[in-house]
């Protein structure tokens, strides 16, 4: 019988051939964990080990909040920095986890564990990276392992050349409207298809990322030329030596197809990410916006701020409302440097913050008041996720965000891309 | 006392992202759903229960939401479905997690939770409610959490533990 790509990554791992439904034992590639998750791993950890099972396999980025914004965020990042010194594991200060994660650590087939709900984007890649607590974290520190159920997979497989003005982020809200914040919850996502298969890694990280909105336990995209090519650019070689396509007899869960062509600019409105309506409906209302923010591991990599470059080049930002850009790492802050756009945003009067997770979970630079609308490009509009629950956040792509910069409202940004 | 939630309760509800930065879990029990139910960080008492809809737990892989919830008292978490990472994190804390068709049990009802049997007994409505608890999660139950339970076995029994 066929496998799937994660059941056929899961079997590499577990040294048997498994299938959906097994339970199973991996070795792990990576173990990912952040400047919150880390800290509330390492008692558990010093209870059970000594010492980690590879340093070098462990990565520690700093940016949820970073530089720390209070005493206790301090204090966090303090008991991280003691535990990376004991154990000689460097802490990496250079952008979002999820995007260094998959500029400089996952490669295609690897099998890594991330405490961090968003650790399902590296998928966008062809590796099975699957989120979990601090615990399970700790434990993987300690023996290099993790236990799993082998999930379903439910198979994505999207067609259609999308129209100008509607990106990978559109596409996911569409499908977020589907599959509500459960329809993927205990499942892998397998996105396939022409468009996907034509998309860059860039946009595949931007599907796979919202996949954990809908619950998912991973998501993955086929590694392909254009995989190869990303990982050439960040000066990696591709070592697939292993076979990572789903076979034609595997077995998915179900298989969903959508077609993409007519599909116009999405919006998720608050509190919830299937909340999903076409921009152009709620552009009519004129809703007033007090703060956009480009930035999370969502969406603030180069292509994205690409296509804010070009809507801003031709149509001035209204800057009474407070612009936030937060490029996702360092290596996309020094192309959009490269590039002049840090210059140019900045004159425009656009806030730039250092690369990391920035105003997405309400801790630091770019806080909201009561009552108050925020655009983001990222991936969560819960209640209270940017600050005060009595503010509005509603989810939008990178265009989008920057046609409502220009506008003051939410807008549509085909008209401003002609 | 019984706690009632509805679907999709996510994690940033639970402990919210701006007072959760701590590792201290009596601290956690005082912030635990400080907005979106502010009497019941107050009102908890040891051995109360949750009682939700679908997907509780959703969202943040924050371990912090399973702590609280433990720290502040309580005792079983019953929904009709969980998030995935919740759920693990509840079973590597020691916390009942139970699925259940939660429909059937209403504001002030009377309801016994026997783990072994697994089932819900409502008395109020004379009825039983099959609860489908996972045989790790009960197996971690009894040593307060997989911490204790590997530190009492050794880390080399960790496999032979899980599966």
């Amino acid at each position: 019988m066929g496998q799937t790509i994660a059941e056929k990554i899961f079997s590499y791992h577990s040294g048997k051939k498994v299938f959906a439904g097994d339970f199973v034992i991996v070795e792990l590639d990576l173990v990912m964990a952040h400047d919150t998750t880390c800290a509330w791993a390492i008692d558990p950890f010093y209870e059970i080990a000594k010492k980690v099972w590879d340093k070098k396999k462990i990565i520690i980025p700093f940016d949820h909040a970073f530089p720390a914004p209070n005493i206790a965020m301090a204090k966090l990042q303090n008991k991280i920095r003691v535990f990376a010194k004991e154990q000689n594991i460097p802490i990496h200060t250079n952008g979002v986890c999820h995007q260094i994660m998959a500029e400089s650590f996952i490669n295609p087939g690897f099998l890594v564990l991330g405490a961090d709900s968003h650790t399902p984007t590296g998928g966008g890649l062809g590796a099975l990276t699957i989120g979990v607590g601090s615990t399970d974290a700790a434990i993987a520190m300690a023996t290099g392992t993790c236990w799993f159920k082998v999930p379903q997979t439910i198979r994505i497989e999207i067609s259609g050349k999308l129209k100008q003005g509607v990106y990978a982020k559109d596409v996911v809200l569409s499908i977020a409207k589907q599959f509500g914040p459960e329809g993927g919850n205990y499942r892998v996502l397998e996105y396939a298809g022409p468009t996907v298969m034509s998309f860059n890694v860039s946009s595949r990280l931007t599907l796979t990322n919202m996949s954990a909105e809908m619950g998912a336990k991973a998501a993955i995209v086929a590694p392909d030329k254009r995989t190869a090519q990303y990982l050439k650019e960040n000066g990696r070689q591709y070592l697939l030596n292993k076979d990572l396509n789903s076979d034609e007899d595997a077995r998915y869960e179900k298989i969903i197809h959508i077609d993409v062509t007519n599909l116009t600019p999405q919006i998720a409105m608050p509190p919830d990410i299937d909340n999903v309506e076409e921009v152009r409906k709620l552009e009519k209302k004129r809703i007033k916006v007090d703060q956009v923010f480009i930035g999370s591991c969502t969406n603030c990599r180069i292509e994205d701020l690409d296509v804010v470059y070009k809507i801003w080049k031709k149509n001035r930002p209204n800057t009474s409302l407070r612009i936030i850009v937060t490029p996702a790492s360092k290596r996309v802050y020094l192309q959009a440097l490269a590039k002049g756009y840090i210059k140019f945003f900045t004159e425009l009067g656009v806030q730039i913050l250092n690369p990391g997770c920035g105003p997405c979970l309400g801790r630091h630079g770019g806080v909201l008041y009561d009552g108050e609308v925020c655009v983001s490009t990222s991936n969560r509009n819960f209640t209270g996720r940017m600050g005060s629950p009595k503010a509005f956040i509603y989810l939008t792509s990178p265009a989008t965000a920057a046609a409502t910069a220009v506008a003051g409202y939410i807008a549509d940004p085909r008209s401003f891309l002609n | 006392m019984n706690w009632f939630f509805k679907n999709n309760i996510n994690t940033d509800l639970i402990t919210p992202g701006r007072y959760n930065i701590t590792t201290d879990p009596y601290e956690l029990a005082k912030i635990v759903f400080i907005e979106h139910k502010p009497e019941f960080a107050g009102k908890v008492k040891k051995g109360d229960v949750i009682i939700a809809g679908a997907n509780f737990g959703c969202g943040s892989s924050r371990e912090t939401a399973v702590t609280a919830l433990k720290a502040c008292g309580i005792q079983y978490i019953i929904a009709k479905s969980f998030a995935r990472i919740f759920y693990r994190n509840c079973i590597n804390a020691g916390l009942y997690a139970i699925t259940a068709d939660t429909d059937l049990i209403n504001n002030k009802d009377n309801i016994v939770i026997d783990t072994k049997k697994k089932t819900i007994i409502n008395k109020t409505k004379n009825i039983l409610i099959p609860a489908d608890i996972s045989p790790l999660m009960a197996k971690i139950h009894e040593y307060g959490g997989i911490i204790p339970l590997l530190k009492k076995k050794g880390l080399k029994q960790f496999k032979k533990i899980i599966i």
